[in-house]
């Protein structure tokens, strides 16, 4: 049952990665691909059905660790307190430079929140990634199951340590140019002319940059914690999950040489979904490695709730689940084609 | 000062006092919109359409700004309530999973096809789309109130050898009697700040013979509706409220009153001023019996005094809760008056002639937020000293890494950015409401 839940997490943190990470790539790379107030309006209509939606995954991922995992929603989220306060800051800025920016037709005004949009796009993968990191690199969980790290110390991931350290932000970084990838085939997917061109272009540049990135992270991941890559070694569902992410990361190049947008995305999709779920293969039981002792880790067994909570969760856990599915199915179902400037006053 | 529970405390406290300024707002406007647009589908009436259409793009700001504020809610159970969640995570997880699943992405969906989706979508689909956002946040409602309601009056839950809180009984929890009365309460409450918000604009435009038909409707609307709401808090919701404290949380009930000495035929204090350390009420007007009835629906029954407690059960702040209380009543009083009026002028077809009633329902809108807060505060500042009623206690539940300097940061950090959000959404309402309804696929500005 912990299983299971900790499976049902992991697909959702992913869920919410490939979701939020297209309008995330598409806010940090707007001022780039989108000159013109119109080409703006061309992202924003592109992401703007979607993008507070997509924001919901990390609610519900975040619902199923309280629900399954209170401990570790606990322990992490007070642990990693002044990062996750830079993380909501920059997603409530982003979600206010969307909605106030359409409320005015002036300049200066939209050029303001369009600034505001691309730093916060930019920001949050950067934390998201740096998160990612600190679970893959462990923190110093005491006895009692809780932590405190400062956001920065030595910058080691061996010495004092803070949330951010040179092996974090590498992670940070990576995590900001898979996420740039992906929003720039998501736009070459959704929209057409000059936009759509620059988004192939960008995409075409940052794919060598990821694939280095990703290299040097996963050698530095390999170092620093060897137990997750023999882990990876043994795990069937994980050797599943590498396949799927070089899998889509080829794809994804190959379908943009040939012009098919929505494969190259889909391939995108694949690569970081396929990233995450190897991760969660080998890092399972532990959330949350303590960097002190082993035996102070928190994981699915020693921090879940209790056997009901889990069972009866599944009763309806599923079917709201099923239903976001349907949501989401006609959504792009609606909005299917490409996205074109609305007219002021019917779109953001 | 440098104590993290007190900068925990005041951060957990405006944040989310400032977060509900927006979804009493909308889910209030959700009902009235509903009703707008069936209305203009019944009779084709450009009119009803054109107010539907202005309040769309009001609730559509005001649903944004509840969005963003929102979000960190549910991570300051975590970030600064940290031993709270992880005794509580048993239980109160599963109403806050349930509302991510179940509400935002219901609301989330279907906010943009709302927000712009009129012309795209025709009559009928657009009617659904705005069904689906009162469906959504009236269910998200109902989860944190269920939420809330576990921390006043826990039920449905076991403890665990670790201490922790685990669900036992999942339908007695999410069905608390508690949160039943309490959502209903508070859905009425959002309903009179709605409904309070479309007669003010209404009669603002009123005023200045602008939008003849948008303002009509909403006038009309809002008057109506407010009415009705305004009653219902009172009564039944109100009422029931007040029986669930008395029999729940009597300690809360006679500091509300600011009542030392107990005793049966108690009566309720109109004014006075709450003395704690001499144990009285100052310079008390006070009727005879009402409380006694209120409470328990006999005007001899006994209703104990703060006296009959030790002090370590008595609320926190006993006098900022005696003061919520009789805001919150005071005001609630006083809109079923003025809707009450109104809706009679109304009935005669004179309130548009009645300049005086249009300019107080103009001015009335800020009191239903103020009666909402107090309300809000009346709940939670009469829970203290408890997190979990009767369970645990307030100062056990902060996150046990944070230090104070961590907690005053963040605290200060959305006070600056709140404050800032605030302004611009206020220059943007004014914009709208000065420039009024559109017609469809009219031009912005």
């Amino acid at each position: 049952m912990e299983a299971l839940w900790f499976a049902l997490a992991a697909v959702m943190v992913a869920a919410y990665v490939v979701m939020d990470g297209f309008d995330f790539g598409a806010g940090a790379l707007h001022l780039a691909v989108a000159r013109s107030d119109r080409e703006r309006r061309q992202v924003l209509a592109a992401i703007g059905p979607y993008w507070d939606g997509n924001e919901v995954w990390l609610l519900a991922a975040g619902g199923v660790l309280f629900l399954a995992f209170p401990k570790v929603l606990a322990s992490g989220l007070s642990g990693f307190y002044l990062a996750i306060f830079l993380l909501l800051w920059v997603l409530i800025l982003r979600g206010a430079s969307i909605e106030l920016r359409s409320h005015v037709t002036d300049g200066m005004w939209r050029s303001f929140w369009d600034g505001v949009f691309f730093l916060a796009s930019a920001l949050a993968p950067v934390l998201l990634g740096a998160a990612l990191g600190n679970v893959l690199r462990g923190v110093p969980v005491r006895a009692d199951g809780w932590f405190a790290l400062p956001l920065w110390e030595s910058f080691s991931p061996r010495g004092a340590l803070g949330i951010l350290d040179w092996y974090t932000v590498l992670c940070g970084v990576t995590a900001l140019v898979a996420i740039l990838h992906h929003g720039a085939l998501f736009l070459a997917w959704k929209t057409d002319g000059e936009v759509r061109a620059r988004s192939v272009r960008l995409a075409g540049v940052f794919f060598p940059a990821l694939v280095a990135l990703w290299l040097l992270a996963t050698l530095a991941t390999a170092r620093l914690t060897p137990a997750i890559f023999r882990a990876l070694g043994e795990r069937p569902l994980a050797w599943l999950a590498t396949v799927i992410f070089l899998a889509g990361l080829s794809a994804s190049f190959v379908a943009r040489k040939k012009g098919n947008d929505l494969a190259a995305f889909i391939g995108s999709s694949a690569f970081l979904l396929g990233v995450l779920a190897a991760s969660a293969a080998s890092v399972y039981p532990t959330w949350l490695e303590s960097t002190l002792d082993p035996s102070f880790s928190l994981t699915a067994t020693n921090s879940a709730a209790g056997a009901y909570s889990l069972r009866v969760g599944l009763y309806w856990w599923p079917v709201g689940f099923v239903l976001a599915l349907v949501y989401f199915t006609i959504l792009f179902r609606f909005h299917r084609g490409k996205a074109q400037a609305a007219a002021e006053g019917e779109g953001y | 000062m440098t104590d993290p529970l007190f900068w925990h405390r005041l951060q957990f406290g405006f944040t989310i006092t400032y977060h509900y300024l927006f979804p009493q707002l909308t889910m209030g406007l959700a009902l009235l919109i509903v009703v707008l647009k069936a209305v203009a589908m019944r009779t084709g009436k450009t009119e009803w359409s054109d107010a539907a259409r202005f309040w769309i793009r009001i609730f559509g700001l005001n649903f944004a700004l509840g969005v963003v504020t929102g979000v960190p809610m549910e991570f300051q159970f975590g970030t600064n309530w940290a031993a709270f969640s992880h005794r509580t995570g048993g239980v109160i997880g599963q109403t806050l999973a349930m509302e991510g699943i179940f509400a935002f992405f219901l609301e989330s969906s279907f906010l943009a096809l709302l927000v712009f989706g009129e012309r795209r979508l025709g009559e009928r689909l657009h009617f659904l789309a705005a069904l689906a956002l009162f469906a959504g946040s009236w269910l998200s409602g109902y989860f944190i109130i269920a939420t809330n309601a576990f921390m006043q009056n826990p039920v449905g839950y076991e403890i665990a050898a670790d201490g922790t809180f685990q669900v036992a009984r999942l339908a007695e929890f999410v069905f608390n009697p508690w949160a039943i009365v309490e959502y209903l309460h508070n859905q009425m409450a959002a309903v009179v700040t709605g409904s309070f918000v479309m007669a003010a604009v209404g009669a603002f435009w009123m005023l200045r013979r602008e939008h003849a038909g948008a303002a009509r409707v909403s006038l009309a609307t809002g008057v109506v509706a407010g009415l009705f709401a305004s009653m219902l808090v009172a009564s039944p919701t109100g009422h029931q409220q007040g029986r669930l404290v008395a029999a729940t949380q009597p300690v809360t009930l006679a500091a509300m009153e600011g009542r030392f000495e107990g005793g049966p035929r108690a009566s309720l204090a109109v004014i006075g001023q709450p003395n704690v350390p001499e144990r009285k009420l100052d310079n008390p007007i006070q009727l005879p019996a009402i409380l006694s009835w209120i409470a328990y629906g006999d005007f001899s029954a006994n209703v104990r005094g703060l006296n009959e407690f030790p002090e370590s059960d008595w609320p926190t702040n006993v006098e900022l809760l005696y003061y919520s209380f009789h805001v919150m009543v005071g005001l609630g009083t006083i809109f079923i008056a003025l809707m009450a009026l109104a809706a009679l002028q109304l009935a005669r077809g004179k309130l548009d002639s009645s300049r005086w009633l249009l300019w107080m329902l103009a001015f009335a809108f800020p009191f239903p937020y103020i009666a909402n807060t107090a309300g809000w505060m009346t709940a939670e500042l009469g829970r203290q000293p408890w997190l979990v009623y009767g369970l645990m206690r307030t100062a056990e539940g902060a996150s046990p890494t944070v230090h104070g300097g961590s907690a005053l940061f963040t605290t200060l950090g959305f006070a600056g950015l709140y404050l800032v959000l605030g302004i611009v959404f206020l220059a943007l309402v004014l914009r709208e409401v000065s420039h009024g309804p559109r017609a469809l696929g009219a031009a912005a500005h």
